[in-house]
């Protein structure tokens, strides 16, 4: 009897957290009545404009590195020549919406956390319901759909900068011409492998929202509690991104 | 006077901690109430039970003596509120604060004017209302927040520890500022704080909340002569002749 109670306890808070976490996200994203048109275009601006550096930092090197992997492991059973193909299809498949996410992750979730979680502790959030506004529509909304528009621009500028990449070290030191790299990148490339980086850019940028604005909301008392929330939020978010990576993977390419 | 607000039999729980432990209050329209307690009694989450921000465990409110909990979008809608820390939007500037709830019924223009308006009323001038809530001290920021809690002339105002953090100077211009509103306005007023100075200058009645319960609830007039307030006063009660 103990035993089934002590596997039974903590999954029913699993399934209760699980719920209560699924509620929370269709009430962030059907609160749009009516639309909040101005702070769904500051947060395009916070989530989107201003994660496009570090974004299009992290896919160029990405990029530049995969190139010279590519080159030096295809070299083992002669195929080197594959370098812009792979790096093109790596990219826009993989490594682009995954590592955008997960910067994104590292960038938003903390700062979404934070702030609503300071928001939480000075009592703002309460100042808001008792002027007559829902905190959903205020601050998650927004957010939330911010993220599902602006994280598959980022992933697709990524996917771009990313290719860029490889073709600056595969033109600079492995010796491809620049018109065969473009040539060779295109003609392996499909729709579907863009389309799906784009759709997992949305998924990701859901979850990166989604987990800043629940461990926001949630955030106990105090500078640790805010601290706490931002810890959270980015460790729940990148573990989201990877799984949901895996099981859209699965569901695409199987 | 009839009660515009009560509580019946509130009670909250947090864990194994009984907080309120079914507290009756009753609050006359256009009575200024303050309630009282030590750090921790509870005060704060009386009132966030009030106004449905904590969920009561069992108990509830009554507003115009009927439920409040399904009229609660119509009783905000007649309610302003000061927290204890302002709790101003730092996103926001300070009129775009003081007319958050105008700004929902009316164009960006006439809000801001009554905004300005609001800010001449608690002491502030004009030019206050470009500031961010950053750039504001301790005591612009609590004027600022008075200045929203009044802002769509409520029919009702809580003042959660309106004094706490300032100086006595700036806490008694504080005190001066609310009396003057709530008698200006004829608005019911409920105070939870600590400062007996400011239940002296503010209230017409006064609550004591201890142990989960209002221990003793009275006149201003009269808690110098009350035996339960004797150890909140922290001197001894006045001996009958």
């Amino acid at each position: 009897m103990r035993a089934i109670r002590a596997i039974g306890r903590p999954a029913l808070r699993g399934v209760r957290g699980v719920g209560a976490v699924a509620l929370f996200a269709l009430r962030g994203l059907t609160a749009l009545r009516p639309i909040p048109a101005r702070a769904l275009a500051v947060q395009l601006v916070q989530i989107g404009w201003l994660s496009l550096p570090v974004v299009g930092l992290t896919a160029l090197f990405t990029g530049a590195a995969l190139a010279l992997q590519i080159h030096s492991g295809g070299a083992r059973f002669q195929a080197s020549d594959v370098v812009p193909a792979i790096v093109a299809i790596g990219m826009v498949r993989e490594l682009g919406p995954v590592l955008g996410g997960l910067m994104v992750a590292a960038r938003v979730a903390s700062s979404i956390a934070a702030e609503i979680g300071t928001m939480r502790v000075t009592e703002q959030i309460d100042a808001l319901v008792t002027l007559s506004t829902d905190p959903m529509r205020w601050l998650v909304t927004p957010r939330l759909w911010a993220a599902i528009l602006s994280v598959p621009a980022l992933v697709a500028v990524g996917d771009i900068i990313g290719i860029m990449g490889g073709w600056l070290v595969g033109t600079g030191s492995l010796g491809f011409t620049s018109a065969r790299y473009i040539a060779d990148s295109w003609a392996y490339l499909e729709t579907w492998d863009v389309l799906s980086g784009l759709i997992k850019g949305a998924f990701f940028g859901f979850i990166v929202a989604l987990s800043g604005c629940w461990f926001g909301m949630r955030c106990a008392r105090g500078a640790a509690g805010v601290g706490r929330a931002t810890t959270s939020a980015v460790v729940a978010a990148a573990i989201g991104i990877l799984a949901a990576n895996f099981a859209l993977t699965g569901l695409f390419f199987r | 006077m009839s009660a515009l607000i009560e509580t019946r039999g509130l009670t909250r729980r947090f864990g194994a901690k009984t907080v309120l432990d079914g507290v009756d209050l009753s609050i006359a329209q256009g009575e200024s109430l303050c309630v009282i307690g030590q750090s921790g009694t509870g005060k704060s989450v009386l009132l966030k039970c009030i106004l449905g921000l904590v969920p009561p465990d069992a108990g509830e409110v009554l507003w115009q003596g009927a439920p409040l909990a399904p009229r609660r979008e119509a009783f905000l809608a007649r309610f302003g509120m000061l927290f204890q820390g302002a709790a101003l939007f730092d996103s926001l500037n300070v009129w775009q604060n003081v007319a958050f709830r105008l700004r929902q019924r009316m164009p960006a223009r006439a809000a801001r004017e009554i905004a300005v308006e609001k800010l001449a009323r608690v002491g502030l001038p004009p030019e206050t209302a470009e500031l961010m809530p950053a750039e504001l001290s301790g005591g612009m920021a609590k004027r600022v927040g008075l200045a929203r809690a009044i802002a769509d002339d409520p029919q009702v105002i809580f003042f959660d520890e309106p004094t706490t953090g300032l100086d006595p100077i700036r806490a008694r211009a504080i005190d001066a500022l609310i009396r003057g509103i709530v008698t200006e306005t004829g608005a019911t007023a409920i105070t939870i704080t600590h400062d007996m100075a400011s239940v002296r200058a503010i209230g017409d009645r006064v609550a004591l909340l201890a142990g989960g319960r209002i221990a003793w609830s009275g006149p201003v007039a009269r808690m110098d002569d009350a035996p339960e307030l004797a150890g909140f006063l922290g001197r001894p009660v006045a001996q009958k002749p």
